[in-house]
């Protein structure tokens, strides 16, 4: 998978350079830096393995073919197959971002009213009303503008032309409510964005339509007003500001 | 008054409050800090701006800092 980062562990530098930002980027030395060129770099890998994957099994079908016509169901289970592959890749990289979900799982009702309000106070109000609706917070950043949920998160490159999925999670996330999940996820964000995209494992990289057909019809809004703010070159100080939580 | 909150299975506990004219407010937030980062949770300092910081040592003039759990790829 070309955006696999996870790979065999090298031994660590005899006295590796302290990296500042997030301290769960620090432990994973040996995972290269997220950067604007890195990111376009495995934007291309994906594009051209899509395009690989296509030809492989389009190929086939087509000298079938044109050697007889006959062949006709084999080649079209060589298209199909051209097709299938590209779309269950986008399909999984839509449905590793899980969306802000009612209470349950053990935990309260009270327990996610409160988990709910901090989160609702550390987002703007214009993502506070996107939050409520679709269950993911947008959130503005240089590397892209991002989607959080309570598992996983969506990045629209600047421009809103690519959409990178990136699997990622808090530690030991059972016991939480699920705004706390979020919550988790969108301070780390803030903290280190490159160091977020390093600890987070991207998962697919492409086209906002595919990822789009694989999002829940309470999703995709997310993902359009994403692309609007990528598309207007949003920066990370248009986002809302934190409003005291004194009264919680 | 400030605040040092964790986040848990409650949504958030408060740990600590405390003011900057009120030694003993302070001290008793530093130890609370320190305790909870002993136990492996990370303090984010939510700014106004919208940023965050991640901190080693309780910013006595923040107005809210969070503990929390780290953070993993799925």
């Amino acid at each position: 998978m070309p955006g696999a980062k996870a790979g065999a562990k090298p031994p660590p530098p005899p006295d590796p350079e302290p990296r500042p930002g997030l301290e769960e980027a620090a432990a994973l030395w040996w995972r290269p830096e997220v950067t604007a060129g890195e990111l376009a770099r495995q934007g291309r890998r994906w594009t051209v393995w899509t395009a690989w994957i296509a030809i492989v099994f389009s190929a086939p079908g087509v000298i079938l073919l044109l050697l007889s016509p006959l062949t006709l169901p084999v080649a079209l289970g060589c298209f199909a197959h051209a097709w299938l592959i590209p779309w269950l890749q986008a399909r999984r990289g839509a449905r590793a971002v899980v969306p802000l979900r009612d209470a349950g799982g053990g935990v309260d009702a009270e327990a996610s009213r409160v988990a709910l309000g901090l989160l609702g106070d550390l987002v703007g109000h214009a993502e506070r009303d996107l939050l409520a609706e679709t269950g993911l917070a947008l959130e503005r950043g240089l590397l892209g503008v991002w989607l959080v949920g309570e598992r996983g998160a969506l990045m629209v490159r600047p421009g809103g032309r690519r959409v990178d999925s990136w699997c990622v999670t808090v530690g030991e996330p059972e016991d939480l409510p699920p705004a706390d999940r979020i919550a988790h996820l969108l301070l780390a964000l803030r903290e280190d964005e490159p160091g977020f995209a390093k600890v987070a494992n991207l998962g697919f990289s492409g086209a906002p339509w595919r990822v789009r057909r694989g999002l829940s019809e309470r999703c995709r809004p997310a993902l359009a007003e994403a692309r609007r703010a990528a598309r207007a070159g949003a920066s990370p100080l248009s986002r809302g500001a934190l409003v005291p939580i004194d009264e919680l | 008054m400030a605040r040092l909150i964790r986040l848990d299975r409650t949504g958030h506990t408060t740990l600590a409050e405390w003011t900057a004219d009120d030694e003993s407010t302070r001290e008793a937030a530093v130890e609370a800090f320190r305790r909870e980062l002993d136990r492996g949770l990370l303090a984010s300092v939510p700014r106004a701006d919208g940023s965050a910081d991640m901190v080693r040592e309780l910013p006595l003039d923040a107005e809210l800092v969070v503990l929390r759990r780290p953070i993993a790829g799925g």
